[in-house]
């Protein structure tokens, strides 16, 4: 029995009072949500009882959407306004996507001169891949609070593991529109990890291969009493199923000695549904006929499995050149790995788990479903994230890292590495700059992310701009650049010129994707453009808010006000009271200003807490170990 | 222990060079356990924001000290001697000699496509990895001589830069034998 009942801020909820947390597969083809009830990790099937939600969706001429199932029904019929597979659009430019695609994305694209962010044309308006992504979000958001009977206090979002910045910040950005507090984004590969290790209680060193719909990501991670550390990731996000439906339906063209160019989009968007249904059956037969329609003539093809597996060798031999480099940068080797975990429809393929067997020497572990499995990780995830977990029974820890190197532009185009890959995050680093001109206040950084040496050769992420350095003669300023990356595995950098100790105020510019201004637009309109409705909600997310600080701090100080003096304590239980006051009242401005007053005052309190644990944990004395 | 503190106090790990790196790997995740950002998701943003800070400061220290060459480099710089310091070119007269021999063998197998000989040299380097890390260990632990030991150091960064060519050229190597 425990001796002392400690509240972590944030962490130990009062009785009857759980908090719902969801995680959330936002997968290329189907999405699903997933929620720990009565100690058990589910998913949450809609009305019908299906639990897969084709990420489908469609616009219609009166402005409305609809999602999943219906949308994917109609796409045969109506292509260009059901947009799907929009997970591979996520945070990328136009430019980017006719290399990446081909010809296969059949959508009317708007053309756009500023941030190179993709914008479809459909029946009800311009919309940008975040947008759709929200809808889908939304939808599922519905579900969970419809099945679980409350407001969410939060989602867990997996993302590739290989997703670069522009991507996670998108996903992010889709989250708020659709009204999500996101606890954290979580990487599909790690949430898998968490599934099956808490599952099935394995210790060791795995890989997780997880090929999905639209994305291809290897993890290799270590498992360690209940320590779930990621050792490296390696992917691919332009590389999933639908790469090998694109193949089976021209490997049908080719046999039926049809082209491309003699089917219309329509006709495209069946063939490509009829592809996928092939590919399925190929999994227990030895072929199939594929029966499609080219400019309105039927036509049909026999394609076996042997033909199907030769024209997808060559993706198969990506994801295992991935796998191997993920070893190597894990310094491993095959005979390292414990185990190996299938994750995401794809691998239901045989010649893929085939060849994957075949790389690490053992068979494959696929008792979890393929599918659901990330959705279940993400879950048990947010519970404890909720912090619905009791304390002290068995408590986990994931530590991520970042997928790809982040780097600067310098002189002569190249990029100068800043942040390696498989770094664990949360990472920060500096960099010392200085001014070249008498008088400069203000200068520019360009922030790149991959492995290459030239920038060119790299993905531009954004563009800082810094202002506000002190005018010195040139070369006096010492200007202190810090990049930080979180453990959502987003970046944020500060500037300090360090010899006035001026902060430089930093103006950021993505290079893909949607700017802040622009997501607080969509929010605004997505509330009909009635302000007050903007305002009812940012009033109750201030009182949420002003609740949760009271709360936290209510904890902080029952646990450990033996490391404050009684003025300190006076002060803090002053500016309780003072946002106690005016929590449940209308003024935000007022709600605000006592909120921001107690997290400034509470700051010190914090770091003296952290300090306290710290050496709590290290002394090997946590308190709530003594019993 | 302090946030401020050096990587091996903020640990409360001894300063020195050999380690014990299985209670390295229990004070790192004991720390992690305690101020990860995920231990505050639902925490106010003051919170959230020393979290960052403190699990931000404890992968960094475990970076550096997980790894012999960069904790070296680190205890030395600790010490008043910065061996990364590219402005300090000294280097005895026979390591050079040793540095070209082995740049001018790498060239040569490299051209023959020979795994053995880069094999050979990949066996090498490791020798005088160990005999190098040897050094710096009683130069730092036992005679507190750190310029000593930056000195090794340089020949071991060395060691390691050279050693990822060996790599290179003998992936190269088995890929062209396939």
């Amino acid at each position: 029995m425990a001796l002392l009942q400690i509240s972590e801020p944030g962490m130990a909820p009062a009785p009857h009072q759980r908090r719902l947390a969801v995680g959330i597969d936002l997968g290329t083809t189907n999405s699903l949500v997933a929620a720990v009830r009565n100690g058990v990790a589910g998913v949450l099937p809609d009305e019908d009882g299906r639990v897969l939600l084709p990420s489908a969706v469609r616009y219609r001429e009166d402005g409305t959407a609809s999602i999943g199932h219906d949308a994917l029904a109609r796409r045969g019929d109506d292509p260009r306004n059901t947009i799907v597979s929009v997970k591979r659009l996520m945070g990328r430019g136009r430019d980017e996507v006719a290399v990446d695609r081909g010809d296969a994305w059949r959508y009317e694209f708007v053309e756009t001169t500023d941030s190179n962010q993709i914008r479809f044309v459909t029946a009800a308006g311009v919309r940008t891949p975040v947008e759709v992504s929200a809808e889908i979000l939304a939808t599922l958001r519905q579900r969970a609070e419809d099945t679980l009977g409350d407001d969410l206090v939060g989602a867990v979002i997996t993302v590739p593991a290989y997703f670069d910045d522009a991507q996670r910040q998108a996903t992010k950005d889709a989250a708020q529109l659709a009204g999500i507090n996101v606890l954290r984004l979580l990487n599909e590969p790690t949430a898998a990890a968490v599934a099956y290790g808490l599952d099935h209680g394995i210790e060791g060193v795995y890989a997780v291969y997880d090929l999905g719909g639209g994305t291809f990501d290897v993890s290799i991670l270590r498992l360690t009493k209940g320590v779930f550390e990621v050792l490296a990731t390696g992917g691919d996000t332009a590389l999933g199923g639908d790469d090998f439906d694109a193949r089976l339906a021209r490997l049908a063209l080719q046999i039926a000695g049809v082209t491309d160019a003699m089917l219309d989009d329509a006709e495209h968007a069946r063939l490509a549904a009829h592809a996928r249904r092939a590919k399925e059956e190929l999994s227990d037969a030895s072929i199939v006929d594929v029966a499609f329609e080219a400019s309105g003539v039927h036509r049909h093809a026999a394609v076996s499995r042997d033909a199907f597996v030769a024209a997808t060798d060559d993706l198969v031999a990506r994801t295992l050149q991935a796998a191997e480099r993920g070893l190597h940068d894990a310094h491993l080797a095959v005979t390292d790995i414990a185990g190996v975990v299938m994750v995401g429809g794809a691998t239901r393929m045989p010649h893929v788990r085939a060849a994957v067997e075949r790389f690490f020497g053992r068979p494959p572990l696929i008792d979890l479903d393929p599918d659901r499995v990330v959705a279940l990780g993400a879950a048990m995830q947010a519970d404890a994230l909720a912090g619905n977990r009791a304390p002290g029974s068995g408590d986990w820890l994931l530590l991520d890292v970042i997928p790809l190197s982040l780097g600067v532009e310098t002189m002569g185009g190249l990029a100068e590495k800043i942040i390696a890959r498989n770094s664990t995050i949360p990472v920060a680093r500096g960099q010392e700059f200085t001014t070249f001109k008498d008088g400069q206040t203000a200068m520019a950084i360009h922030v790149v992310q991959g492995e290459r040496e030239l920038v060119s050769d790299c993905r531009s992420l954004a563009r800082f701009e810094l202002r506000g350095i002190p005018p010195m003669t040139a070369g006096a300023a010492r200007i202190r650049v810090t990049y930080q990356v979180d453990a959502d595995g987003l970046l944020s950098i500060s500037a300090r010129e360090t010899t006035s100790n001026v902060e430089a105020s930093i103006i950021v510019k993505p290079s893909y994707g949607l700017g802040d201004e622009e997501v607080a637009r969509m929010l605004k309109d997505s509330f009909g453009a009635a302000d007050s409705d903007m305002r009812v909600r940012a009033l109750r997310e201030q009182q949420v808010e002003a609740a949760r600080i009271v709360e936290a701090t209510e904890a902080a100080l029952a646990a450990d006000a033996a490391l404050l003096d009684e003025p300190q304590i006076t002060r803090m239980r002053c500016q309780i009271d003072a946002v106690r006051k005016v929590a449940n009242s209308d003024d935000h401005d007022a709600i605000k200003d006592a909120v921001d007053a107690l997290a400034h005052g509470t700051e010190k309190f914090a770091e003296l807490r952290m300090d306290a644990s710290v050496r709590r944990a290290l002394a090997g004395k946590r308190l709530d170990e003594i019993a | 222990m302090d946030i401020q503190d050096n990587h091996f106090a903020f640990f409360g790990m001894p300063e020195r060079f050999a380690l014990d790196t299985a209670a390295l790997d229990r004070a790192y995740r004991e720390v992690q356990s305690q101020v990860h950002p995920d231990r505050f998701a639902r925490a106010g943003a003051t919170e959230q924001r020393v979290a960052l800070q403190w699990a931000t400061r404890a992968n960094e220290a475990y970076r550096v000290l997980r790894e012999p060459l960069k904790r070296a480099i680190y205890l030395c710089t600790l010490r008043g001697e910065d061996p990364a310091d590219e402005r300090d070119t000294r280097m005895a007269g026979p390591f050079l000699m040793q540095q070209l021999a082995w740049r001018e063998a790498l060239d040569e197998a490299r051209d023959r496509h020979d795994s053995a000989a880069i094999a050979g040299l990949d066996a090498e380097l490791d020798a005088m990895r160990d005999r190098l890390q040897g050094e710096v260990e009683a130069a730092l632990d036992r005679d507190g001589d750190a310029k000593l030991a930056s000195e090794r150091v340089r020949r071991w960064m060395f060691v390691e830069r050279f050693g990822e060519d060996v790599a290179s050229a003998a992936r190269s190597a088995t890929a062209s034998a396939h």
